[in-house]
């Protein structure tokens, strides 16, 4: 309950430090950000009480926040200034900021080089690790720092990538009541290992992004599509898979039919 | 994990009862699994010795659809997933949305989209009670569930015009001001509902009937919901106090008083205890709520056109059935990179096996009906 302050409290700052760099940007969307800074105040002074009760992944950074916000401001009017020739400035907001908390630290100071990238973007924390080592990281995580419950598991195609597939892990821990995020990369025809077995959870999970993206999972019982047809051909959210395409042959043969558009 | 299975299968199979097992489709077409789920069971006898779920029957690919649509031109789909809940999940997508544009929808939109939310959640709960209790054969207390959820819905039909899939958030706040009247009309339906609660209680709770077709039937421990990510009622019903309203706040949930309702032993019985007792929290809420509806804008200001920069964001809310969250990566664009539902349904429905492991044939039908799913959200 406590924790709320903290879910609260990162939104609340930075609509601060946006709009204090969005009038920079000559944008016709401006003048209603003035807006967002009026509504923060009665946000903000019940913010600070609980801090002590942020989720840990969050708490080394809550300090951190405060200082990068503070020092953007002045920052942001020389940044934005070559930003608004071409892009918007608007997507100089709310940057990702790295994170070098508690846990970081632990896994990287057991897994080394398996752990990459930790970031914090809008205030929920992000850790990149190698794919290879996903399901001791996950055992460590789960019986170590007490992350028991997996949330969720998916993944996200970049095709232009070397390796394409983000695999996503949203990881809760009831004991700190914090969500992390672990990403790993996975080329077209890696297989990743499995993480039924630490969390059973992933069983239809991890069959559901194995029919959506041909992502082949290691080591799980019984890897075949869910929601898509078993003798489907195609990985139906794969950037390349385009929303009308289908698989023509599977349509005719039992459907009937010549095309389902 | 096949190894004890087939081992103490064929124990069974030989030495107790020597006959051999059969398989029982259920579905996709039987009236008690709520639309189109098909499960198959592996039955030595009377007794479910496996099961499978199969499911897709509903997919509509509503994750592909998204990343071809703004982020507004969405919102109305995520309706028509778990399409008895409609406010819950636009609830979820537009907080999620502006998490990602890191803003906030106003006090006041925030108070009436928790008012809205706690309404949709005894209606749900309504739903399921009604067909629950119609399942095992308890044919009375659906008319009356159905009597009071038709309350609900005119509440919904008044504010926004529509009855199931509602679209009744914005992105950023709402669209429609409360109607003339709305205080009045929601303070009517909770006052009046405190004593239909009372009357489903005299129906079922102990009702030799229901009391032996729900206690001790499907039957999950904490360990086993956790480790298989179950959440929402099902997950309190097992022993666990948590509840996302108290462990992150969202919406307007901080500033009211509400227990969160457990049970210990994690049966049919349980599950059915504590989600009366959330509606009657629901209630609870809605009374505090429009006490005071805060004076002020319903909309924030973020433009027409939402360009949320690039990043991702996991935002999820506590729906009726548990956990909703959306995964959302935006690239910069009008669009949404990708869409991710953690729909409740699905990873509660995965718990089916372990509940009805053992259990008699009968049970199934019970046990489908506790897990509460909603096939439009199971499949997406």
């Amino acid at each position: 309950m406590a924790n709320d302050p903290s879910e609260k409290d990162p939104t609340s700052k930075p609509p601060a430090s946006g709009a204090e760099e969005k009038p920079v940007a000559p944008k016709p969307v401006e003048p209603p950000q003035a807006a967002p800074p009026a509504a923060n105040p009665p946000k903000s002074p019940d913010a600070p009480a609980p801090k002590p009760n942020v989720p840990s992944a969050a708490s080394p950074t809550a300090p951190a926040a405060p200082v990068t916000a503070a020092v953007k401001p002045p920052a942001a009017p020389a940044g934005a200034a070559p930003k608004a020739a071409a892009p918007p400035a608007k997507e100089a907001a709310p940057k990702p900021l790295p994170l070098d908390n508690e846990l970081v630290q632990k896994l990287k100071a057991r897994f080394g080089d398996a752990i990459g990238e930790a970031t914090l973007d809008r205030k929920q924390a992000i850790v990149t690790i190698g794919a290879e080592q996903l399901r001791e990281i996950s055992r460590y995580c789960r019986d170590e720092e007490k992350f028991d419950m997996l949330v969720d598991l998916t993944a996200v195609d970049w095709p232009k990538r070397e390796k394409r597939f983000d695999l996503i892990l949203i990881l809760y821990s009831f004991a700190k009541n914090e969500r992390v995020r672990l990403k790993a990369h996975a080329g077209e025809n890696e297989p990743v290992p499995s993480v039924c077995e630490i969390w059973p959870a992933a069983n239809w999970l991890e069959r559901e992004c194995y029919d959506m993206f041909g992502i082949v999972f290691e080591g799980h019982p019984k890897l075949t599509r869910i929601l898509m047809p078993d003798e489907w051909q195609g990985y139906p959210l794969r950037k390349d898979y385009d929303i009308l395409k289908q698989d023509t042959d599977w349509v005719r043969e039992n459907l009937g039919i010549e095309s389902g558009q | 994990m096949s190894d004890p299975r087939t081992a103490e299968l064929s124990n069974v199979s030989t030495t107790v009862l020597g006959a051999d097992e059969i398989i029982l489709n259920m579905g996709p077409q039987h009236p008690s699994t709520h639309g189109v789920l098909r499960v198959k069971l592996k039955l030595d006898g009377e007794r479910v010795v496996d099961s499978e779920c199969i499911i897709g029957y509903l997919h509509r690919g509503v994750e592909k659809i998204a990343e071809h649509r703004s982020y507004q031109q969405f919102a109305p789909y995520v309706d028509r997933m778990d399409y008895v809940a409609a406010v819950s999940n636009g609830l979820g997508y537009c907080e999620a949305v502006e998490k990602l544009l890191s803003t906030e929808a106003p006090i006041r939109a925030r108070v009436v989209r928790t008012i809205l939310a706690e309404l949709q959640r005894i209606a749900s709960h309504l739903l399921w009670l009604g067909t629950h209790a119609l399942d095992i054969g308890a044919l009375t207390p659906v008319f009356y569930c159905f009597r009071e959820r038709e309350e609900i819905l005119k509440i919904f039909e008044k504010y926004c015009g529509a009855r199931l899939t509602t679209h009744a958030f914005r992105i950023g706040g709402l669209q429609y001001e409360t109607y003339d009247g709305f205080e009045q009309d929601v303070k009517r339906f909770c006052d009046d509902f405190t004593h239909r609660i009372d009357e489903y209680e005299t129906l079922l709770t102990e009702n030799r009937i229901w009391v032996g077709r729900t206690k001790g039937v499907g039957i999950l421990s904490a360990a086993d919901a956790i480790a298989l990510g179950v959440t929402g009622p099902v997950l309190r019903a097992s022993g666990v106090k948590w509840d996302l309203r108290k462990a992150m706040p969202y919406a307007a949930y901080d500033q009211y008083q509400f227990e969160i309702p457990t049970r210990e032993t994690g049966d049919t019985y349980d599950r059915y205890v504590v989600r009366m007792e959330e509606m009657r929290q629901s209630r609870r809420i809605c009374l505090q709520a429009i006490e005071n509806i805060p004076a002020g804008p319903i909309m924030a200001r973020i433009g027409k056109v939402l360009k949320p920069p690039p990043g991702e964001v996991y935002h999820s809310i506590e729906a009726p059935k548990g956990e909703l969250g959306y995964y959302i990566v935006s690239d910069g664009t009008t669009q949404p990179y990708r869409v991710r539902v953690r729909p409740p349904s699905f990873i509660n429905l995965q718990a089916f096996d372990k509940m009805a492991r053992g259990s008699l044939v009968a049970d199934v039908v019970a046990i489908i009906g506790t897990i509460d799913i909603v096939l439009g959200e199971v499949d997406r």
